[in-house]
């Protein structure tokens, strides 16, 4: 009974802190919702229709069609890893993470209620994108399960970042620091706009040690069915990567680094 | 089941930077009591609210909530206790009902629940009207309640305030002092830090001064105001005398050109001051205590309290010397 009544708690804790995040990001919806809605329509129109005309073909499919899955994921990592830790950061900077201290939430709960928070802003901006790229190309989806699966799986793993980010973060300039030098270069260069197989072969070598290719080629292959990555190495990266943040994560915040004296 | 609602033993804090905060203290909290937790800045009032309510981490000793230690059953500890915080601590942008809603929420109260009890508290603490305001468009007064509120929102046993009323104004602090005595009377223990004295005289029925880390005195407030050996009065007069008269033991002084400071020691009597006054055609117009003298005694307390340290940093530097 005591058990039972614990993880119903603890559940109700963690919806209030999902409900409190959704809840702030609606509400500066022009800084949150909006830019990646006018951002990757200009990403559409400038590389997809303008130069992709020119590009012609990729794997058999429009340029425009090409980028498109590599775009939606963009926007799903940005904005997962942005919600958390800008939202973690605030709270540490108002103090008001204080409530959630003081309260008997579990650490996990914690956790998880920040990180399914920035997973929630990551998937409604994922579908604000592909409403966006639905009115310049005609989507297809080859495989719906590897398209959830994977695009859960990168904003959790984005969003378990920005939390560890937030952590160590002492300023407003530490949560923009690893989106602006790591994140950004990452994703450009994740074969969003290309594929590595277009690369020198030292190039394509340096290439597998980016994540994000991972990510961005097993979307692509849950909307186009092709690759430049076999499909399982890509969910097992993901799915190491998530078990690792996740990890480090809890640590930091059961032990109160960054946020107890 | 313990009597206490609060057991602290040999509590210390060791900071990162090595500043030593609380040096090993030990409190007892009776449950149901409304005691004053005092000192200066620095003295480490906020940093034993903080483990307390684990928002620090502590370096040693033991720290029991209602019986539950924060050690072993932190949760249940948690949950009897309401936390104000000296800072405002909420998310500014949020509403005053957002906020509280929230934290119930934190507690595992339902939302349904939450909103319920958002609306009660709210309106015990006449705000609610302003439920639908961001908290950043609040006065400062209305701050400090709705951190009141939010403290309140999960019903615990146990309510730590630290300085609530700093910054408010005086029909406000009134206001949360009848607020607080009410809530006392309902049966929740209440640990107030205030650097109002005349706060913790009116309000608390026990008091603990902490000084540099360590308790320096734990008592009832009557036993307290009794120890005063001297007590001031203030009297208004329709003139002021020529020179004051050598009465012994009393120290007479002019306070402004319509008043007159007495102080008086317990063992003598107000009698023998009439007199004179009558004496020169000098009419009392009021009298009253002075409302400082608790002041009085917190410095004579925490002077002597320096004093002492003082005496044995200089004892261990003459047995250092001699080694």
């Amino acid at each position: 009974m005591g058990a039972k009544v614990y993880n119903r708690e603890a559940f109700i804790a963690m919806q209030s802190i999902i409900i409190k995040e959704i809840t702030r990001y609606f509400r500066i919806w022009i800084q949150t919702l909006l830019p990646p809605a006018i951002t990757m329509s200009l990403y559409f129109v400038i590389f997809g229709q303008l130069i992709g005309s020119r590009v012609g073909l990729m794997e058999g499919v429009s340029y425009m069609e090409y980028i498109t899955p590599g775009i939606i994921m963009m926007s799903v990592i940005t904005n997962s890893y942005s919600n958390v830790a800008s939202s973690f950061y605030s709270a540490k900077f108002q103090r008001n993470v204080e409530e959630l201290l003081v309260a008997p939430v579990p650490t996990l709960f914690i956790l998880l209620g920040y990180v399914l928070g920035g997973v929630s802003r990551g998937l409604i901006t994922g579908v604000i994108v592909t409403i966006v790229a639905s009115q310049f190309v005609e989507l297809h989806i080859n495989n719906w399960p590897v398209v959830f699966f994977v695009v859960i799986l990168t904003s959790m793993m984005f969003a378990t970042a920005g939390l560890v980010n937030a952590v160590f973060a002492k300023s407003f300039d530490d949560i923009s620091i690893i989106p602006t030098f790591v994140l950004t270069p990452l994703t450009y260069l994740g074969g969003v706009f290309y594929s590595i197989k277009m690369l020198p072969e030292f190039w394509q070598s340096i290439s597998l040690a980016n994540p994000v290719l991972y990510m961005v080629n097993a979307f692509r292959y849950g909307f186009l069915g092709f690759s430049d990555i076999p499909i399982q190495n890509a969910i097992i990266l993901i799915s190491f990567f998530i078990i690792a943040l996740f990890s480090l994560a809890y640590y930091l915040l059961a032990k109160g680094i960054g946020i107890r004296s | 089941m313990s009597e206490n609602a609060i057991e602290i033993t040999n509590l210390s804090k060791t900071y990162g930077d090595g500043f030593v905060a609380l040096k090993g203290i030990s409190l007892e909290v009776k449950k149901g009591d409304f005691i004053a937790l005092l000192g200066p800045n620095g003295a480490g009032k906020s940093t034993s609210i903080g483990i307390i309510c684990s928002l620090v981490n502590k370096t040693a000793g033991e720290v029991k909530v209602f019986g539950h230690s924060i050690d072993n059953e932190l949760e249940a500890a948690k949950r009897c206790i309401g936390l104000v915080p000296q800072e405002f601590n909420f998310a500014q942008f949020e509403t005053c009902r957002q906020i509280v809603v929230t934290q119930a929420g934190y507690y595992g109260v339902p939302r349904k629940l939450a909103q319920q009890r958002a609306e009660k508290v709210l309106a015990q603490l006449s705000l609610l009207d302003k439920a639908d305001v961001q908290a950043r468009q609040l006065s400062g007064g209305m701050k400090r309640r709705l951190m009141i509120a939010r403290a309140l929102v999960h019903e615990p046993k146990i309510l730590i305030l630290d300085e609530p009323t700093a910054g408010v104004d005086i029909e406000i602090r009134r206001t949360m002092w009848e607020f607080l005595t009410e809530l006392n009377e309902q049966g929740t223990t209440i640990v107030l830090t205030t650097h109002y004295l005349e706060e913790a005289e009116q309000l608390c029925r026990n008091i603990a001064i902490i000084n540099h880390g360590e308790i320096i005195e734990n008592t009832t407030m009557k036993d307290l105001i009794s120890r005063l050996d001297l007590e001031t009065f203030v009297l208004d007069v329709d003139k002021m005398p020529n020179e004051f008269p050598c009465i012994e033991k009393v120290c007479f002084r002019e306070r402004d050109e319509s008043s007159i400071e007495i102080d008086l020691p317990k063992d003598a009597a107000l009698n023998q001051v009439f007199e004179w006054l009558t004496k020169q055609g000098i009419k009392v117009l009021s009298m009253r205590n002075k409302s400082n003298r608790l002041e009085e005694l917190f410095v004579q307390l925490t002077e002597s309290n320096r004093e002492q340290r003082n005496n044995i940093k200089k004892s261990d530097k003459l047995v250092k010397e001699e080694k």
